[in-house]
């Protein structure tokens, strides 16, 4: 069996990044998102780059690492709240953003890696959101009608790979992770775990082996948290 | 009665909307005071709570050798789980909300017209900072209650005749809970009847700091 395993991101990454490219990242705010990854996409000098990402990360960590190095052209994303960098090129006219509710941004993710050009939804009927867009009636009900995303390149973070390619996500660090794992005929994954094909039950596979191309063994897991809420002690069982 | 009593707390608002959990029901929590809702469940009503990041039975805030950075509501906040949680991917979680698979959302908003317009998602002339998954929630599930102040910080009545915002969805909301008074409506082409006033909350106090219609008796 040829190994998708490949030494480092670099190594994983090298010859398939250029200029004006669209990539899909995987993540829900810093959740789930592949560090080491974007540190290489970082370090190669690519930009002008359109990402498809719920969030647009913190100023300085995750996709915010691109947003400060002005490298983002183009931002497909349903919530940018927490970066301040983003916020201030945006109102410069440096970036673009095209926001989605968020349903409708994984569902159009899921629908262009399943082959699916269009689909319709309520969501988003009489709002500003759906301007431009197709309506049709079903049921004498509105729908809006909303096209599939594909990406040159998509990047997901597992919990635990094989050999194979075959992906687990670990908790909510799922989110957005499977259905971009699907979106790009060059699916780079980056796991916390490598182990031998077959050391994962084949009940238990979240993402099959066919959708990932590349693996590396993830380095960067800080995993940052943004509101780290917890119970006071006294509550505590 | 006064006419000038502030009503509710932001706390008790968050109870009056728990007050409406039903035994048995699948409900997702907006940020801020909805989130609240969920630590005023009536002793005895069994409620899931979901996530729109791709959680299925949210359980409390975790003790601080609990909290793993994998583990995270819709706000961003540390979790934790229960015996009955399920993980999903964003587009499964969506199918639970989209699919009416979800009974009864609780959110907050910027602005409520008297037709059950919606609108918390953005302000012309300021950052957007996106929908999230406001727009999806007001377009699937069935039951919609909003909480929000009665005014905005600038003394403008926020339940009004037509939204002046951008809408997150139209003719959505089912349920109005805000510091003066608790209004309800027996479906999405009626008017808005007002239930409850709050503590200190005169009908002519109310009636002057609301530009929407809604019926009183």
């Amino acid at each position: 069996m040829r190994t998708k395993v490949f030494p480092d991101a670099g190594a994983a990454l090298s010859g398939l990044l250029r200029d004006e490219m669209t990539i899909a990242v995987g993540g829900f705010g810093l959740c789930g998102i592949p560090e080491t990854l974007i540190d290489a996409v970082l370090a190669s000098g690519a930009t002008r780059l359109t990402f498809i990402s719920n969030n647009a990360g913190v100023d300085d960590y995750g996709l915010g690492l691109l947003i400060r190095e002005k490298r983002v052209k183009r931002m497909i994303s349903s919530y940018v709240g927490e970066n301040r960098e983003f916020e201030r090129q945006y109102l410069a006219g440096e970036l673009e953003i095209e926001f989605n509710p968020q349903g409708t941004l994984a569902e159009r993710i899921r629908a262009g890696g399943a082959g699916i050009p269009a689909f319709y939804t309520r969501t988003g009927v009489g709002t500003a959101l759906a301007t431009g867009k197709e309506i049709r009636q079903f049921g004498g009900e509105d729908f809006v009608m909303e096209t599939g995303l594909v990406a040159d390149l998509a990047l997901v973070k597992a919990w635990q790979a094989d050999e194979f390619g075959n992906l687990v996500y670990r908790k909510s660090a799922r989110n957005f992770n499977p259905v971009v794992a699907t979106c790009s005929q060059m699916t780079l994954a980056e796991a916390e775990q490598i182990v031998p094909t077959g050391g994962i039950a084949s009940d238990h596979v979240h993402t099959p082996g066919v959708f990932v191309k590349r693996l590396i063994l993830a380095r960067r897991n800080e995993k940052r948290i943004e509101r780290r809420t917890v119970r006071p002690a006294k509550e505590l069982p | 009665m006064t006419t000038n009593g502030t009503g509710w707390s932001r706390d008790d608002i968050a109870a009056r909307a728990a007050a409406e959990l039903v035994d048995g029901f699948t409900v997702n929590l907006g940020i801020g005071v909805p989130t609240a809702v969920a630590n005023h469940i009536p002793e005895g009503r069994d409620v899931t709570l979901q996530s729109e990041n791709g959680i299925l039975g949210l359980g409390p805030f975790p003790s601080d050798p609990e909290v793993d950075a994998d583990l995270i509501n819709a706000g961003k906040q540390t979790i934790t789980e229960l015996d009955r949680t399920s993980y999903v991917s964003s587009a499964d979680s969506f199918a639970m909300i989209r699919g009416g698979h979800i009974d009864l959302s609780v959110l907050g908003a910027m602005e409520v017209a008297e037709n059950g317009d919606l609108a918390n998602w953005s302000v012309p002339g300021q950052m957007i900072k996106g929908p999230g998954g406001a727009m999806d929630l007001v377009a699937g599930v069935p039951r919609i209650i909003v909480l929000m102040d009665h005014l905005s910080r600038t003394g403008e009545p926020k339940f009004r005749k037509s939204c002046s915002l951008p809408l997150t969805g139209r003719a959505v909301v089912d349920m109005l809970i805000t510091n003066l008074a608790v209004f309800r409506r027996e479906h999405r082409a009626a008017p808005f009847r007002l239930l409850e006033l709050g503590p200190g909350v005169s009908l002519e106090f109310l009636r002057s700091n609301t530009e929407a219609f809604f019926l009183a008796e």
